[in-house]
């Protein structure tokens, strides 16, 4: 295989990059590793963290992007598909290519709709008849006999149940160690003292939070090898498929927005606060002027013409997936461009009262050079409110891509996301019986996303925000 | 007084000029017409010809700021910057695709806009400061804790989910309303009852926890204390003095979407298929019909700056501690 950097892989690697130097950086700040200690500490923030943790590893894993290898005659050189493929789309191989013909109900072993199909008779003859057709994929090993679906899906659940709780017991144990290590106690006392909630760091939280998603994913894991789970869509395609792919877009569109718009903010706000004079003004008068033109229509003003710049320059994308790729990364920027005032008004508030305390005049008067007063003095006395802002704005840009998709200024139509699939399925409702599931799937992942992320966000804002303290 | 809102006023020119000069570059200048022409034809197989025409019939053959072409005042107001986009603040919005005047089009589709978008906001703000000052008062009790719970709940949800699922259900499992369309007179209010709860209670998620955390400031400031130790019961305290200076911050945060309240809600208005300002803007876009975008983009912005305004008012008006020069 030949391995493809797609641009927002990089960009979301390079975030990754960034958490971790960040995080290493902040742990030898005593202020901020105090604050995120304390941020360990909350319950509902710390199992919202699992949570995300599992959702971040399911869009790492399908940023890791490649073209398999054609089949080839031996002698002759390699040639690779044109599709290109991620880590997770090979994990998820057996889901990606069981395609059935089209919507079919969640562990269904019939169609959803009725089709003229062959009835092979006791007596041999064939009859042609109107009824629901079995699936390609959904319940194919239990042959003939149907009416064991309900048996076989009750045991691959519960003996998927029974492993996962192993495995959790097993990380519960590792949990207990480390407390009995850090606490010097013995194995019994350290796990009492796990449960009752008494640690620095909530574990138990964190257990409770993975063992829900052990569970989820186990259930999923062994149904999916033999029935569609979640059920498939109008062209056949399996909805958990669908909603796993949808995450990597929620993410990008979360994070590398960001990307944009904190060196703004941050430089512009903290640049007006400081230096005051025709600067704050210059800097007020941009982001008074984009502020008062409402979000949505500047973000459709500007999708519509970057639609016109990519439908004039097809000669720029080489495949189809790289144009998607780069719609939505410059729906990021877009969004970027547009977001960054709030938070450099708020920078800009903050360091208005900064520069008059005592410890930057002294700087000042030492003759210290603005840009290192910038950098050494103002910014990591802001940085709390850029954590904060950080992780509040990640889940409204997830719920707006849905709205974006929906009014059509959103990702590539051929991009799977939340966006698209809301937009796909929601006619599905007209119908009877009602196709639900590729909706009702789109909405419970996305709700357990932007919960989590809701219930992070205020974790954080309380261990940072020194009012809160 | 006057003085100070006819300074605002003043000031608001530059940002509107602001807002005029970056919709202009980012309608013409990142894009040439002609791409404009070429994206609407069809991209393959289209004649110069065919895209001349359509540049001429918009108006948009002309040069951008300077026509030397032209004599006298000529030089500047037969350009594409003054016909399209200097005529917009004397509110000359040209046409859209299908001929018809924008300006014509945005006053008719005013009113069924604001008959879904007022009773909402109205609605709304009565029913989140309700139930935020419920949550203040019962603050650190299960009530309180579980109100929280519901509302981070209910902010998480997508806002498609509300408008999908309460047409889904009330409008078609129970047949209570219809699920679309829009009427005359009092039928009206068959149309309007589900758009405007859905719009009520989706939003009620974020704007109660706002509420209640400026409750919560408010309790605990010196004049409450002093309040308490007179001897006043908790409800004297509570609607008395509390909720009397609470609502200046939610009043003065709320008097800014006022005006926008004319641009009418884009989901509700397409889900439900009400001909207001909202439906017009996503129709607009998804036929990338340029000139309706770029009178909305104006027309948004005017309003929003003519909701600062407002709120600096407001805030003369409901706090006596403040005072303008």
């Amino acid at each position: 295989m030949q391995p493809v950097l797609l641009w927002s892989d990089l960009f979301i690697w390079l975030l990754v990059a960034a958490g971790v130097v960040g995080a290493w950086w902040s742990a030898r700040q005593p202020l901020l590793a105090a604050a995120w200690a304390r941020v360990g500490r909350s319950r509902p923030g710390m199992a919202a963290a699992t949570l995300l943790a599992a959702f971040a590893l399911i869009g790492l894993l399908d940023s890791l992007h490649y073209r398999p290898q054609l089949p080839a005659q031996p002698g002759e050189k390699p040639a690779y598909a044109v599709e290109v493929l991620s880590a997770l789309d090979a994990l998820l191989t057996p889901l990606r290519t069981r395609v059935e013909k089209t919507y079919s109900a969640p562990l269904a072993t019939r169609a959803y709709a009725k089709e003229m199909i062959e009835l092979r008779q006791t007596d041999g003859t064939l009859v042609n008849q109107r009824d629901f057709p079995r699936l390609r994929h959904g319940g194919a090993s239990l042959g003939d006999d149907e009416a064991r679906a309900g048996a076989d899906i009750a045991g691959r659940a519960l003996s998927a149940l029974a492993f996962a709780a192993l495995v959790w017991l097993a990380l519960c144990a590792l949990a207990a160690r480390r407390v009995a290590g850090r606490a010097a106690l013995g194995f019994g006392a350290a796990w009492r003292k796990l449960w009752r909630g008494d640690t620095a760091f909530a574990w138990d939280a964190v257990l409770v939070a993975l063992g829900l998603i052990l569970a989820v994913a186990a259930v999923f894991v062994g149904l999916a090898v033999e029935y569609h789970v979640l059920g498939t869509d109008k062209v056949g395609q399996d909805v958990l498929y669908q909603v796993l792919k949808s995450v990597r877009t929620a993410l990008v569109i979360g994070l590398v927005t960001t990307l944009v718009t904190l060196p703004l903010a941050i430089f512009l706000g903290i640049v007006a606060g400081y230096f005051r004079g025709w600067a704050d003004d210059l800097i007020q008068y941009l982001y008074t002027v984009l502020n008062s033109i409402p979000g949505v229509l500047l973000i459709a003003a500007a999708v519509l013409m970057m639609q016109v710049v990519i439908d004039t320059h097809p000669q720029w994308f080489a495949t189809a997936a790289e144009r998607a790729d780069l719609r939505l990364l410059a729906l990021c920027f877009i969004l970027g461009l547009t977001s960054w005032t709030g938070l450099a008004r708020l920078l800009r508030g903050e360091a208005l009262k900064l520069r008059e305390l005592e410890y930057v005049q002294a700087a000042q008067a030492f003759g210290v050079s603005d840009l290192r007063i910038l950098g050494r003095h103002l910014l990591p006395n802001l940085m709390h409110i850029v954590i904060i802002a950080l992780v509040m704005d990640f889940s409204g840009l997830v719920l707006a891509e849905a709205v974006l998709s929906y009014v059509g200024i959103g990702v590539d139509p051929t991009m799977i996301s939340f966006g698209t699939m809301i937009n796909n399925a929601r006619m599905e409702l007209g119908r009877e019986p009602v196709v639900w599931w590729s909706l009702l799937a789109a909405f419970a992942f996305m709700f357990v996303l932007v919960l989590a992320a809701n219930l992070l966000a205020d974790a954080v804002r309380d261990a940072f925000d020194p009012r809160m303290a | 007084m006057l003085a100070y809102v006819v300074r605002r006023l003043l000031y608001a020119i530059p940002i509107l000029i602001g807002v005029n000069l970056l919709t202009f570059a980012l309608f013409f200048v990142v894009n040439t017409p002609e791409d404009m022409a070429r994206m609407q034809l069809g991209v393959k197989r289209v004649t110069p010809e065919a895209i001349e025409k359509w540049k001429a019939e918009r108006g948009y053959d002309k040069p951008l700021f300077v026509n030397a072409a032209a004599g006298g005042v000529g030089v500047l107001t037969e350009t594409i910057f003054f016909e399209k986009s200097a005529r917009m603040f004397v509110g000359d919005f040209g046409r859209a695709e299908d001929g018809r005047d924008i300006a014509r089009e945005i006053r008719t589709r005013m009113v069924p806009s604001l008959a879904i978008a007022v009773p909402t906001f109205a609605l709304g703000l009565f029913v989140t400061v309700s139930f935020a000052l419920l949550l203040a008062f019962f603050r650190a009790t299960p009530l309180d804790f579980w109100g929280v719970v519901l509302c981070v709940a209910m902010m998480s949800i997508s806002g498609l989910f509300y408008i999908i699922g309460g047409q889904y259900l009330f409008a078609k499992i129970f047949r209570l309303v219809p699920i679309s369309g829009f009427g005359e007179g009092l039928d009206t209010l068959r149309f309007l009852v589900l758009p405007v709860l859905i719009g009520v209670v989706s939003g009620i998620g974020s704007s109660t926890r706002w509420y209640r955390t400026i409750f919560l400031e408010e309790i605990n400031r010196d004049y409450v204390r002093t309040a308490r130790a007179k001897g006043l019961a908790e409800t004297a305290v509570m609607f008395g003095h509390v909720l009397r200076n609470a609502l200046i911050p939610i009043l003065t945060g709320v008097v800014v979407v006022i005006p926008l309240l004319f641009m009418g809600s884009l989901l509700t208005e397409s889900f439900f298929g009400i001909p207001g300002l909202g439906s017009y803007t996503i129709d607009a876009i998804s036929a990338q019909d340029f000139a309706v975008v770029r009178a909305m983009v104006f027309i948004g912005s005017v309003l929003y700056i003519v909701g600062l305004i407002l709120t600096d008012i407001s805030y003369t008006l409901v706090d006596p501690r403040i005072r303008f020069g």
